[in-house]
């Protein structure tokens, strides 16, 4: 049998091979996006995370370099389900290819929900959130715990109500951050440590409001155990009106702001307050209508037709009356009350109009920094945007359709600056990315 | 009188302006039941009042007892 021999074999030599291969692959996916599940996750010293992207079927060695490990927005563990964004490397003195990724976003929120909701039934069927357990408030309290963030908006809005202002109670704080990964720990520790101490008789814990992902220490299994099992009241104030974290529901009581939580606290206090002014209103009212009554019965029996010897002796009655008046208003207690429930009421009417103007004059400020900081472009700069300007008349460029291809753009970055020439246009609508030559 | 306890305190003087709201009290005894009153009513009010009014800050990381430090930070209420 004759053997058939193609005409023309090229033979390749490995390095060959590999080089074309890489060629291929390299500019084939310079720019992807790959969902997955992540495992085998490494975090060696040098900073770079080493993990394998995988599904059902297949899987692909993964890196995420140092710089952009420290920018990703995930906190990475195995298991997760995740969208990366990156390119391809062939490696080849392994003959290797790898995933290099630049960016990652979380998938199937829908699967965290799910978690949160057993999680939230486990605990519920435990007993955790039973309404029998929940604790009353003590009614005059002398020291109010605060576990929340030294410089957050949570402990601002507390201090103004409960502060050195008229009616106000003791704080202490227990700072804790309250986002991120080390949160949940710091904050079942705040908590034992004011259930050892015993410095204060009602805690308030919570944070001003945020993305679910920000609330996420609210809503851990630890979070919510240490504040069921707190013996000293806890009041839950986690910023968010309608949705409630577990802390919401373990918590003896839910406020739903951090200012709330604080009128909780005072209210009793507030309320004894406002008792004892109107008792001692109606006492001086009781005195004066009793003098003025006993007062008007003796002229009206002096003024009707009356034998004299009864109106002698009802004429020494009213001065006998005179003479009580007199001595009354002499006994400096008397005095004093009266003076008293007139300056009380002063004061009070005076502390209403001043915290109103004050509150009224802070507010104002504080909507019209917000404002401030939301146009502010170093801001924005900062989260890793840039803006590019064309080169030939400066211009802002907000649409691939201003470019053409060959011309040269400048970028400005948060810090510094560099210029590219566009190599490829993408009009809206298309493929995501706009490629350009660094 | 003196370490009478707040809610008796604060409950037999609301008893007293009941009493002294009443019509038939001589004056002798509704002045004696008004300087008890106010009394009390002093009394009362430096129990409510009697509470601290300092803002702490613990110092972290605490250690076996608390140790804190006076807080000026934002949101003093006055």
């Amino acid at each position: 049998m004759k053997e058939i021999r193609p005409v023309k074999e090229k033979v390749l030599t490995v390095s060959e091979l590999t080089a074309r291969i890489k060629k291929l692959l390299q500019a084939r996916f310079f720019s992807i996006a790959v969902a997955g599940e992540v495992s085998n996750l490494r975090r060696p010293a040098s900073g770079h995370i080493y993990f394998t992207l995988k599904d059902a079927d297949s899987q692909i060695p993964a890196v995420c370099f140092r710089e952009e490990a420290r920018r990703l927005g995930v906190e990475l563990k195995d298991g997760l389900e995740v969208t990366a964004r990156g390119r391809i490397t062939v490696y080849s003195p392994r003959g290797s290819y790898q995933l290099v990724v630049s960016e990652m976003e979380m998938r199937g929120a829908g699967s965290l929900q799910l978690a949160l909701a057993k999680l939230k039934a486990r605990l519920a069927a435990e007993g955790l959130f039973d309404p029998g357990r929940k604790k009353p408030l003590p009614p005059l309290p002398s020291r109010v715990g605060v576990v929340t963030s030294s410089s957050g908006a949570a402990l601002r809005d507390i201090l103004q109500v409960i502060g050195r202002r008229f009616g106000s109670i003791g704080v202490v704080i227990n700072p804790v951050p309250v986002q991120g990964a080390a949160a949940a720990a710091e904050i079942v520790r705040a908590m034992e440590e004011f259930n050892r101490w015993k410095n204060v008789e009602v805690i308030i814990v919570g944070r001003g409001g945020g993305s679910a992902e920000d609330l996420q220490p609210f809503n851990e299994e630890t979070v919510a155990r240490a504040i069921a099992a707190s013996e000293i009241p806890v009041i839950s104030a986690v910023g968010h009106e309608t949705d409630w974290t577990l802390a919401d529901l373990a918590a003896d009581l839910r406020a739903p702001t951090p200012s709330a939580a604080a009128e909780l606290v005072i209210a009793e206090k507030r309320e004894l307050l406002l008792r004892l002014e109107r008792l001692e209103r109606r006492l001086g009212l009781a005195l004066n209508y009793l003098l003025g009554n006993l007062r008007g019965r003796v002229e009206r029996a002096l003024r009707s037709a009356t034998l004299h010897d009864p109106r002698r002796l009802l004429w020494r009655s009213r001065q006998q009356l005179d003479e009580l008046a007199g001595r009354l208003n002499r006994i400096p207690a008397v005095r004093i009350g009266f003076a008293r429930q007139k300056l009380g009421d002063l004061n009070s009417r005076l502390r209403r109009r001043a915290a109103t103007r004050l509150s009224f004059a802070r507010q104002r400020a504080e909507a019209l920094r917000l404002r401030l900081e939301a146009v502010n472009p170093e801001a924005v700069l900062g989260r890793g945007y840039s803006f590019t300007r064309r080169l030939s008349d400066g211009r802002i460029v907000t649409a691939a359709s201003m470019l053409e291809i060959g011309e040269t753009v400048r970028v400005r970055l948060k810090q510094g600056e560099f210029d590219s020439t566009v190599s490829r246009i993408f009009p809206a609508g298309g493929a995501r990315r706009k490629k350009t030559e660094i | 009188m003196a370490e009478m306890k707040f809610d008796q305190a604060l409950s037999r003087l609301e008893k007293l302006v009941e009493e002294m709201e009443e019509e038939e009290v001589p004056l002798e005894e509704s002045l004696k039941k008004y300087e008890e009153g106010v009394r009390l009513a002093a009394l009362c009010l430096d129990r409510l009042n009697r509470a601290e009014k300092k803002i702490e800050i613990l110092k972290k990381p605490a250690g076996a007892e608390p140790e804190t430090e006076p807080f000026a930070g934002p949101g003093e209420g006055d």
